[in-house]
């Protein structure tokens, strides 16, 4: 078996007085697609913003591809990381937001061709030619042109989508990319996914609360709830049958409110 | 019989000035507002307290008071300056500390949800900050600016006091020879009122250019 890229080692994260993430473990295998499941306030989020490096944790130590992520070897230990170290770890991670944060002074193209022109000094053209090609699989090629003002929500998580793909990160980090959309654009952004996640060996990380679209992409499901991960497995095995109490209640709870799975 | 085309000519030599000093003094007044505005939002001490130290000088004293030391006082240490340079470090420094707060509240003003897409997508905070913070906190600087620009004419006004022959030194040169008040006052109460409205179309037409295509960022 591959050794896993994500290492998540008995990481705390504390707000003030509130622990949101008390001694959490986790691993993650190299194209493993992870389902994150649980109520709110369970610290799903809390998870995918540690990996992205939007937030710092309060212990413990997280291995990414083989390195640190918040901490650097120096004199033979280990220091926190500099802002330099920082950003060689995120070249590995990529991350979809719930609320697409689509730079909105930027047309689609500019949006997606943006970070690698900066971060990998690719020439415009090449990043151009690479951009249409991302925007033509996630069905935006046609909106190049547009201001992200002009779009619908689910045509602004595609982009956001053909956005972050377009550094190659060997992770990514979809958190509730659809949570923020009218219904009758759920549909096309799943289908993107499903596409990408049968398309690419990446390694995703998935928070949702669709349930059913959780079953089919998901390798594994991981169910959490107060910052603790209560019962793990099989999307089959979680979903149809569930053997923590807590895992149960949430599920019924769900599929009353009207999620399908 | 009053020769007042001369006079006028006078009062016109001097509005000359009045535009010089209000394009010299916005220019440096923007450049001093980006460095102290950013300055503001460093993440070094010693950079936030400097640019702090200058704000609030220049915030709390007079334009007056700041205008005399530059002309009488900076000499004692050995730097002379005209006044026309005079007149636009004072009114400069002065207008641009205020432009520091408008350029910091609107960096500030771009949400956390741009920032952290910026940190996702690996940008520096530099290239953030050039890239997609500031493009569009220019949009929310841009009126304001506008109204410091406006302040900044108006107070050129002061810079007759150290002798520089702008357009109220000159209304009031001409005032003292013709003894007539209302015609010199009120040419340049409709000459400054035209310069203004001058500004307020430029920056409108600026502000235009600058949020094309972009709604839902200024909220
Ligand atoms: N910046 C913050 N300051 C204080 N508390 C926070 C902050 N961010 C998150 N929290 C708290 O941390 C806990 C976990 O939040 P998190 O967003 O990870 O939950 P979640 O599982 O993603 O929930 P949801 O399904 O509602 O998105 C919550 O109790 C939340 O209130
Ligand atoms: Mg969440």
């Amino acid at each position: 078996m591959a050794a896993p890229i994500i290492r998540i080692d008995s990481i705390t994260k504390r707000y003030g007085p509130l622990t949101v993430l008390d001694g959490l473990s986790m691993e993650v295998l190299p194209g493993e697609k992870l389902a994150l499941i649980g109520p709110s306030g369970s610290g799903k989020t809390t998870i995918l913003r540690i990996l992205m490096t939007l937030e710092t944790i309060s212990g413990g130590h997280i291995e990414v591809d083989g390195e640190q992520l918040y901490h650097m070897p120096r004199n033979g230990g280990l220091v926190p990381a500099d802002e330099r170290y920082l950003h060689r770890m995120r070249e590995k991670i990529g991350m979809v937001f719930q609320h697409f944060n689509l730079f909105p002074h930027k047309c689609v193209l500019d949006n997606v061709t943006l970070a690698p022109m900066l971060t990998k000094g690719v020439a415009k053209a090449e990043a151009e030619k690479r951009a249409m090609e991302l925007l033509d699989m996630v069905g935006m090629a046609d909106k190049a042109k547009s201001m992200p003002a002009q779009l619908s929500g689910g045509q602004k998580q595609r982009v956001a989508i053909a956005r972050a793909l377009a550094l190659s990160p060997k992770i990514m980090l979809f958190d509730e990319v659809t949570s923020a959309l009218d219904p009758e654009l759920v549909e096309e952004v799943l289908n993107v996914m499903r596409k990408l996640a049968a398309e690419t060996d990446m390694t995703m990380l998935l928070v949702t609360h669709e349930m059913g679209f959780a079953h089919d992409f998901a390798d594994r499901v991981l169910f959490f709830d107060r910052g603790k991960i209560v019962e793990e497995g099989k999307p089959d095995d979680i979903f149809r049958h569930p053997r923590q109490e807590r895992t149960q209640t949430f599920l019924r709870k769900i599929l009353a409110a009207g999620h399908r799975l | 019989m009053t020769d007042w085309p001369g006079y006028i000519g006078l009062i016109l030599q001097g509005a000359l000035v009045t535009v010089e000093l209000t394009i010299m003094g916005s220019a440096l007044a923007v450049v001093v507002a980006f460095a102290a505005g950013l300055g503001r939002v460093s993440r070094f001490m010693a950079v936030r307290a400097l640019a702090t130290a200058y704000i609030e000088f220049f915030r709390g004293t007079s334009i007056f008071v700041q205008l005399f030391w530059a002309y009488f006082v900076l000499p004692f240490a050995g730097i002379t300056l005209t006044p026309l340079q005079t007149g636009v470090l004072a009114l400069g420094l002065n207008v641009g500390a205020y432009g520091a707060e408008v350029v910091r509240g609107a960096v500030k003003a771009i949400g956390r949800e741009q920032r952290e897409a910026c940190i996702a997508l690996n940008l520096t905070r530099g290239q953030a900050m050039r890239h997609v913070i500031l493009p569009q906190a220019l949009s929310l600087m841009l009126p304001t600016f506008g109204n410091n620009a406006i302040e900044l004419l108006k107070g050129t006004a002061v810079v007759s006091l150290i002798s520089l022959t702008d357009m109220t030194f000159q209304a009031q040169v001409v005032r003292a020879q013709t003894g007539n008040t209302l015609i010199p006052f009120a040419t340049i109460l409709v000459l400054y009122f035209l310069m203004a409205l001058a500004i307020s179309w430029g920056m409108r037409w600026l502000e235009r250019r600058v949020t094309r295509g972009l709604d839902g960022v200024r909220t």
